[in-house]
């Protein structure tokens, strides 16, 4: 098997090969290549079924790959691919996923904010249970990062009393309080009505300039165009086209890649 | 009508109901200690963990209370193991007997009705918690818990009432509370009606009581929201625990 060697490795970030994953008799991912340097913010966009969120979620492995390896941070994570005798494809070191999940933030399409749990709450959880930080100091940890995301105020919220928006805020609040090296946003606005996209995109605009690794599926061209530094398109489960932003969105090689700026206009 | 021997009956049988409470509520504890890990693993979906518990849970839902009891009060008596081991001491013993079966068939309820509630959890909660590397036991403990728990309210309220007048079956098997009392206040006065009357507004007494606890706890963990089912679900039902 193709070891990298180190000079291969990115110090930091993210890399994953040849991942594979069939979900419901679809070939969601069909070989997939991906390397997320660390201070690169990298856009996966491409049409609905291409395969992107399954492919970010393949990176914290909330999606385990039928085949294929994935290293985070210079770290391979053990996974035992599917076995030609139908044996289906596990996690083998929960120890490490769980060290490794903790390293990654991220931020789901439906916010999935605990129900239960305050604004401050669903941001301190993570930090309590994981880190094992004292409840009063991951109060005022929680506390920093919701007043970054402009939510101060609704620290003793419950998420039933917020907005679409102000719940996505809360739950990347929730991702940046485990202080991550990568930041994963799964289409963050897709769930939103169209006036609450705004105060998402600035937040993470913002997170975006002080040089965060991101990795950012998302259907807002415009947005991926002005934030990321690498944008990546994908099609029937591989990535068609990967470039520097710039050159991505300006002149793209693919026929299907032009076509589709062409029609999110 | 006689209405001081309804009065004086009522002051009498309220002597049953401590009887009453501690056999509710420690069947209602050792039931709910039993079912938080039955349920989890009913609602795995691995086959060897889930398929023993849904066997246990059939049983002791498909079967009367009442038979349940019997078996344990005179059936286990005529097998020479459990006779002459030390469990004798507590199986001997009427009180033992009602409480291992109220245990066993609350907990058979709660275990189904917290099963339907951890299912109920969405998936997309667990994989935020997963997110963060939280490990299975936190996320079990801190996140599908606690929104389950919530959600299933109403229906555990019910099985807690239910379980309050079941277990007026104890009097069957000699104990003396609320119902057993009023048989053999019966047996002393020849008036069934006045007593059985007072006995029934005890119960009422008691449930009312209970339904108001329940309906301020949702009302208390309703500022965290469960899942979808409205407030006030909480009402006399018959559903559990059959006669």
């Amino acid at each position: 098997m193709h070891e990298p060697t180190v000079k291969e490795l990115p110090a930091h970030g993210v890399r994953a090969e040849r991942i594979e994953k069939r979900l419901g008799g679809n070939d969601v991912l069909r070989g997939v290549d991906l390397i997320v340097r660390t201070g690169e913010i990298l856009s996966i966009l491409g049409s609905s079924g291409s395969g992107k969120s399954t492919l970010l979620r393949c990176l914290n492995l909330l999606t385990v790959p039928d085949s294929g390896d994935i290293w985070v941070h210079g770290e391979k994570l053990a996974i035992r691919s599917e076995s030609q005798h139908g044996g289906q494809a596990e996690i083998l070191d929960h120890r490490q996923v769980r060290r490794v999940r903790a390293s990654m933030g991220m931020v789901f399409q439906s916010f999935n904010l605990w129900p239960h749990m305050t604004a401050l709450e669903n941001v301190t959880e993570g930090p309590v249970l994981v880190k094992g930080i004292r409840r009063n100091a991951a109060a005022d940890l929680g506390r920093h990062y919701l007043a970054k995301v402009g939510l101060s105020d609704k620290a003793g919220a419950y998420p039933r009393h917020l907005s679409g928006g102000q719940q996505q805020r809360v739950a990347i609040a929730r991702a940046l309080a485990m202080e991550p090296r990568v930041l994963l946003f799964d289409e963050p606005t897709s769930a939103l009505d169209p006036e609450l996209v705004g105060e998402v995109l600035r937040v993470m605009a913002t997170l975006a300039d002080e040089g965060r690794t991101m990795v950012i599926v998302t259907h807002e061209l415009a947005f991926a165009r002005e934030v990321s530094t690498r944008a990546a398109f994908m099609h029937r489960g591989l990535i068609e086209e990967e470039s520097p932003s710039q050159k991505f969105f300006s002149s793209p090689v693919s026929g299907r890649l032009r076509s589709f700026l062409a029609s999110h206009r | 009508m006689d209405i001081t021997l309804l009065l004086t009956s009522t002051v009498t049988l309220a002597s049953g109901i401590p009887l009453t409470l501690l056999l509710t509520a420690a069947s209602l504890l050792a039931g709910l200690v039993l079912a938080v890990p039955l349920a989890f693993m009913r609602a795995s979906s691995r086959k060897w963990l889930s398929l023993p518990v849904l066997a246990y849970t059939y049983g002791f839902r498909g079967t009367p209370l009442l038979v349940q009891l019997f078996i344990i009060y005179y059936g286990l008596g005529q097998i020479g193991i459990i006779r002459s081991s030390v469990l004798w001491v507590l199986l001997r013993d009427p009180f033992w007997c009602c409480l291992l079966a109220f245990s066993l068939n609350s907990a058979a309820y709660t275990t189904e009705i917290f099963r339907g509630g951890i299912q109920a959890v969405a998936t997309g909660l667990v994989e935020a918690a997963q997110a963060v590397g939280m490990s299975p036991l936190q996320i079990k403990r801190r996140i599908i818990f606690p929104i389950a728990f919530r959600s299933v309210l109403p229906s555990y309220a019910n099985e807690v009432i239910s379980l309050v007048k079941a277990t007026s079956l104890a009097s069957t098997v000699t104990l003396l509370e609320i119902t057993g009392l009023s048989r053999k206040l019966v047996s002393e006065t020849f008036a069934p009606y006045e007593i059985f009357i007072a006995a029934g507004v005890l119960y009422l007494g008691l449930t009312f009581l209970l339904t108001g606890f329940f309906h301020a706890l949702e009302g208390r963990l309703n500022a965290a929201p469960r899942a979808k089912t409205p407030l006030g679900r909480v009402a006399l039902q018959q559903v559990a625990h059959e006669q």
